[in-house]
């Protein structure tokens, strides 16, 4: 990865948890070593929580909950599924799942970019703030629930109640949406919007290979922002 | 003069059920359509530490000398995983509330004041501002549900955590910063757009149930690489199994809160309805905590309605490790000051009895982020009250406990009070005054 130092790797079967992430936590800085390997996560939780630094880290293995959670700079790279929360609050950096994701994927993340090969569970980016998130396959029920902004690019299709009390987060999806939430509605694809497709989908790796205009767009139809009993209904 | 005029009449009576504050609430509800909002906790009198008296030294056990002998209030939380616990000076901590529910000069002063005594201060929803982390020396960070201003460079500069559940206001609900107090600081901390009303989940959006909440906890101190004490906190509802639970999770510190407990804005019907005024909560958590043998390894925090020292000397008899108080600190700031009568007239109210927190037009500057309004606010000042408030009730709780002969007020226990009513009797399980009754001591909770 680079000609600093040479990678370092961490044998979760030989290793405790705690030893990995105060290590990630302690490097930091040009002298440190940046390219980590983690072996056997045998779905361990909290694996490379709150880094803060510039790191690559690759997992070979699934992964259990909160995977990169709060992670800030890192590339966080896993070769396998990864459970619930991940990359719960991400900040900045980069977070690669090979695999599929349990619930809550990218849930409340202010920044960076979440990348889902394979399918995500429910409440995919759920109260998002700010996080970009990619998901090759599909995303189930209430993803982008409460989502405050960033983007939610679903290649597959997304599940019920999309979008459910949106705030000003921007989903796009490529194909069929079961249903949309509250306050959720399709919107007009215009230039603007299929040139922030395509500069999210060419950060996560898929440049010129897919058509941004078969995705639609789904945003808040802004009638809930402030309550009103008229709309009591709808809640 | 007529005869029927000699007849006594039945003077004009009201109903118990249909009192007039119900009839105008009503008349209010069908006027508007939509439930009252407000802040505060719980307005109905509910047994409280007004119920219960401490039997002071006498024949049996001696005092201890008010001015010379020493009574401890020190109190060390978060000693059960925490690799730097806290040490707080008094017991007496201050609740959180979070900066765009009160203005950033308030924020400043609960800092300020806690700091003086060598308390903690808690953030709430909405993250942590500069001012309230540089004037506080011990800071609790609290985590919410929305998250809202939750960042990991704010999560290491904490020197506590605090996951919420729940508070004694609305066990099971949620908030809603209305949008007349999202300022644009406010929607910046919070990721939104200005002037939206902001609503604040009643559920963690990655975690449900004790199981996850282990290892949510696990999480937190592997990213904060488990310096800092964990506390769980929730309103009180199911004591015993709620605290049983939040053990078993990892905590470190419970925080229990009693439906007297204040918030920033819920329904009315909420705040009056649902969950137990904090007497009712605290011997069912500490029953749980001595059950899993942890009382006092895992520290105890209660709040609702504590007002004085002999609240706080009450709810560590009680078993309680700590107390924590909001309103109160709310009013030593100067809130409901009468000095801003004839405003608090022009807003529909009187002083003592203002609670439209959520409007953002408190007139002593406090729960508002109107810039006029809360520079009327003196942060040193206003800090400098709360400061001597806190030490009065320090000062109270210890002269309680010397007299029952106490050396530190942890050394208060259930056996220094009695109650003057049987519902806080066998609330607080204490023998009813006069007599060895304790109700309801044959069952469990």
């Amino acid at each position: 990865m680079n000609a600093i130092s040479p990678d370092l790797t961490f044998d979760l079967a030989a290793t405790s948890l705690r030893e990995l992430n105060a290590a990630l936590h302690a490097a930091t800085g040009e002298s440190n070593a940046r390219r980590w390997r983690v072996l056997n996560p045998n779905g361990r939780h909290a694996v490379a929580v709150g880094i803060n630094a510039p790191l690559t880290v690759e997992i070979e293995g699934h992964v259990g909950y909160y995977c990169a959670g709060m992670n800030a700079e890192a590339s966080v790279i896993i070769h396998g599924n990864a459970g619930v929360g991940l990359a719960e609050n991400m900040m900045s950096g980069f977070v690669h799942v090979r695999g599929d994701a349990s619930q809550a994927a990218g849930a409340t993340g202010h920044g960076g970019l979440l990348v889902i090969d394979g399918n995500a569970s429910a409440r995919c980016g759920i109260s998002m703030k700010g996080i970009d998130i990619v998901v090759k396959g599909s995303v189930g029920h209430m993803s982008a629930f409460m989502g405050q902004s960033g983007s939610l690019i679903v290649l597959g299709d997304a599940g019920e109640a999309l979008g459910d009390s949106l705030y000003e987060a921007k989903l796009f999806v490529r194909g069929s949406v079961k249903s949309l939430g509250a306050d959720c509605i399709e919107k007009e694809l215009r230039d603007e919007h299929k040139a922030l497709l395509a500069e999210k989908l060419k950060a996560a790796g898929l440049e010129g290979t897919v058509d941004v205009s078969a995705f639609k767009r789904y945003g808040s139809a802004r009638q809930l922002y402030n309550f009103h009993v008229d709309n009591a209904s709808a809640y | 003069m007529t005869a029927h005029s000699n007849v006594p009449r039945t003077p004009p009576r009201f109903s118990a059920t249909f009192d007039p504050a119900t009839l105008a609430e009503i008349r209010r509800a069908a006027a508007t359509g939509i439930y009252d909002i407000r802040g505060g906790g719980t307005k109905r009198k509910v047994p409280h530490f007004d119920d219960l008296l401490f039997l002071g030294a006498s024949m049996s056990r001696y005092p201890l000398e008010g001015y010379r002998e020493k009574c401890g209030t020190e109190v060390v939380l978060g000693t059960r995983f925490a690799k730097k616990p806290i040490t707080l000076k008094t017991p007496v901590t201050i609740a959180g509330m979070s900066f765009g529910a009160l203005s950033a000069q308030a924020k400043e002063a609960l800092g300020r004041g806690a700091s003086t005594v060598g308390t903690s201060t808690t953030t709430g929803d909405g993250g942590m501002t500069p001012e309230e982390r540089g004037q506080s020396q011990t800071l609790v960070y609290q985590y919410l549900p929305s998250r809202y201003g939750m960042n990991p460079v704010d999560l290491r500069k904490a020197d506590a955590i605090e996951i919420v559940i729940g508070q004694g206001a609305k066990p099971g609900g949620g908030g809603m910063l209305l949008g007349q107090k999202i300022s644009d600081r406010v929607a910046a901390m919070r990721n939104l757009p200005k002037g939206i009303d902001q609503r604040s989940a009643c559920r963690h959006p990655d975690w449900t149930g004790p199981d996850d909440l282990e290892i949510k906890i696990e999480e937190l101190r592997e990213i904060t690489d488990w310096e800092k004490p964990i506390y769980v906190k929730v309103g009180a509802s199911r004591p015993y199994y709620d605290i049983a639970l939040a053990v078993k999770a990892g905590a470190d510190v419970v925080v229990l809160d009693g439906m007297q407990g204040g918030t920033a804005a819920t329904q009315d019907v909420f705040i009056e309805n649902v969950g137990l005024p904090i007497l009712a909560a605290i011997r069912p958590a500490v029953q749980a905590l001595q059950d899993l043998g942890m009382h006092r390894k895992v520290q105890l925090i209660v709040s609702g309605g504590i007002r004085s020292g002999a609240d706080v000397a009450k709810a560590l008899a009680l078993g309680a490790d700590a107390v924590a108080i909001g309103t109160a600190a709310l009013v030593a700031l100067g809130d409901n000051d009468p000095q801003y009568e004839d405003e608090y007239q022009a807003l529909g109210t009187t002083a003592g009895a203002y609670d439209d927190w959520h409007e953002g037009l408190d007139p002593a500057g406090i729960t508002t982020q109107d810039p006029a309004l809360s520079a009327r606010l003196d942060p040193v000042k206003a800090g400098r009250r709360l400061a001597n408030y806190l030490s009065v009730m320090t000062l109270e709780a210890q002269t309680i406990a010397r007299a029952c002969g106490k050396s530190h007020v942890h050394n208060l226990e259930p056996e220094d009070l009695v109650a003057l009513t049987v519902e806080a009797a066998a609330m607080a399980g204490v023998p009813l005054a006069g007599t060895s009754w304790i109700p309801g001591r044959t069952g469990g909770y």
